[in-house]
């Protein structure tokens, strides 16, 4: 064990990991995360909090994480590259450490151009490869960027994202291979709505027997309305909605819809439970995070490994 | 070559309220290339600002205004208009405005924006563009730079939303990791981007460092 997380624990004792996303309140309120993360205590393995995701601005991450943390859950902090250079990450890092948080998760960002603040100036120091090598010199050689030495270091489990459905295809697998060797202990991927597209990424992976050096946990969200999976399929970058998905739940009268999005992706995490080297799932119910129990149970997830 | 565009009529009006009398100041440079500031653009806002009630005491197009030595000796022959006028206003580049900045002991407004030339550097239309950063990455890149193209600077790219060749940013751009995959690709070197970039030293490049000393 390189650290105290749960979630490092749960998939290094051979689990099936369920980790859950939290959008953090564009406002001050602490209510809003209590209650999202009573909704998730006792289902998930760890819980995600969002780092300004769309360049919006929202309640910080490590803030955020600590109040879900009072629920006993553990969190993953999120750590963007856009907002902060190298010295703010690394002080960042050094204070979630300090205030009990096992888990990070490196990346990039998405660009302030999508935002709420589109005229602000997007940092972009260094990028979510670099992040993921300073987190993890900082943790196992125990020293700064700069090469300077740390008298105490910060014990973090290192995350990073992937997304299977980006171009060009072919290199995604050898930057999944990039991030591990910089350090990443776990990924978590983009959603997954193409399984067999998924599949054959994994399967590249596991070729380079890739699955063995990191745990790569799935990315699963639920559907709420035919609108929002056109969206996604059309707006948000880096995003592959089949047809068929959108055929499902039109094929169901409109106050079924809902249901059947939450069934679409029970059926899916089924199916990426039998995927050769994926170790969990993350469900990303974003804005609709009190399905997650509900999914988590149908799935047979429930419950969760205490230790 | 430095790209200039107007600023908007209303922030110019802005800038001179509680002034009656101006001066005009054009450059036959970059100004009149960019139709920011040539002769012909000049004789359009005195009549704009003639209308809104000022008086224009006079104007020069002047041919190389960043020459700080023939500006001067240009902007002498005008000297009795330019002392009669509250301010001037300059039509050209940030740096054409500060030469007569320097020149005239008198209050000097931009009349244009600078617009970023992103790194296109020559007066060729084309694609290849350097950002002056100071450290030179195209080692790692197949010779295509991700400081001026990638909007997100990566070093370590492409990010997970570079879709069907486009940037996620703006579909109407390349998303230049795509390219860097493909030329590598094309002459066997992929091996360069499965290597891993380091942080990059920043202090050399003009977004994070001092001012360069060039005199
Ligand atoms: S899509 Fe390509 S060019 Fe655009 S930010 Fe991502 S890596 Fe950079």
């Amino acid at each position: 064990m390189k650290t105290k997380s749960n979630l490092e624990r749960v998939l290094n004792a051979g689990y099936f990991a369920v980790t859950a996303e939290v959008g953090p309140p564009q406002s001050a309120d602490p209510e809003v995360i209590r209650k999202k993360a009573k909704l998730l205590s006792g289902y998930v393995d760890g819980f995600n909090v969002t780092d300004g995701q769309t360049a919006v601005v929202r309640m910080a991450s490590w803030a955020a994480c600590l109040i879900g943390k009072e629920f006993g859950l553990d969190p993953i902090v999120q750590m963007t590259c856009r907002d902060r250079n190298r010295i703010a990450l690394q002080m960042d890092i050094l204070g979630i450490a300090a205030l009990g948080i096992n888990n990070v998760l490196c990346l990039t960002g998405d660009h302030p151009k999508f935002g709420n603040h589109p005229h602000a100036k997007g940092v972009y120091d260094i990028d979510s490869v670099q992040l993921i090598k300073i987190v993890k010199d900082m943790r196992d050689e125990k020293k700064f960027q700069n090469g300077e030495p740390i008298p105490y270091e910060p014990r973090l489990f290192i995350g990073a994202a992937e997304n299977p459905f980006a171009d060009p295809f072919e290199f995604r697998v050898l930057r999944l291979k990039k991030k591990i060797e910089a350090g990443a202990d776990f990924i978590q991927t983009q959603i997954i709505y193409n399984v067999p597209k998924f599949k054959e990424w994994m399967k590249r992976v596991c070729d380079l027997g890739l699955h063995e050096k990191v745990k790569i946990i799935a990315g699963v969200s639920p559907l709420k309305s035919v609108g929002a999976a056109k969206y996604m399929k059309t707006k948000i970058p880096g995003m592959d909605v089949p047809d068929e998905i959108i055929t499902r739940l039109q094929g169901v009268p409109k106050d079924q819809v809902p249901k059947e999005g939450i069934r679409i992706c029970v059926d899916i995490i089924n199916e990426l439970k039998e995927v050769k080297g994926v170790a969990g799932v993350h469900i990303m119910a974003i804005e609709w995070e009190e399905t997650v129990p509900e999914i988590v149970e149908a799935a047979n997830l429930y419950p969760r490994p205490k230790f | 070559m430095l790209i200039s565009k107007q600023k908007p009529l209303e922030e110019i009006m802005e800038y001179i309220e509680g002034e009656k009398k101006v001066f005009l100041v054009g450059c036959k440079g970059c100004a009149e290339g960019w139709e920011s500031g040539g002769e012909r653009e000049i004789l359009e806002m005195k009549k704009k600002l003639e209308e809104k009630g000022k008086i224009v005491t006079g104007h020069v197009v002047v041919d190389m205004l960043c020459d700080k030595a023939l500006s001067a000796i240009k902007l002498k022959n005008f000297k009795k208009k330019i002392d009669e006028a509250d301010s001037l206003i300059v039509f050209t580049d940030g740096a054409g405005v500060q030469v007569v900045a320097e020149l005239v002991k008198k209050m000097v407004h931009p009349g244009c924006n600078t617009i970023s030339s992103g790194g296109a550097h020559a007066e060729w239309k084309g694609a290849e563009r350097c950002m002056e950063c100071g450290n030179c990455v195209l080692e790692y890149t197949g010779g295509l730079c991700p400081i001026a193209r990638c909007s997100k600077h990566i070093l370590n790219g492409p990010c997970g939303g570079s879709q069907y060749g486009k940037c996620e940013v703006d579909e109407t751009i390349p998303c230049v990791w795509h390219l860097i995959y493909e030329r590598l690709k094309e002459i066997g070197r992929l091996d360069k981007m499965e290597m891993f970039v380091a942080p990059k030293d920043w202090s050399l490049s003009l977004i994070a460092g001092p001012p360069v000393k060039r005199f």
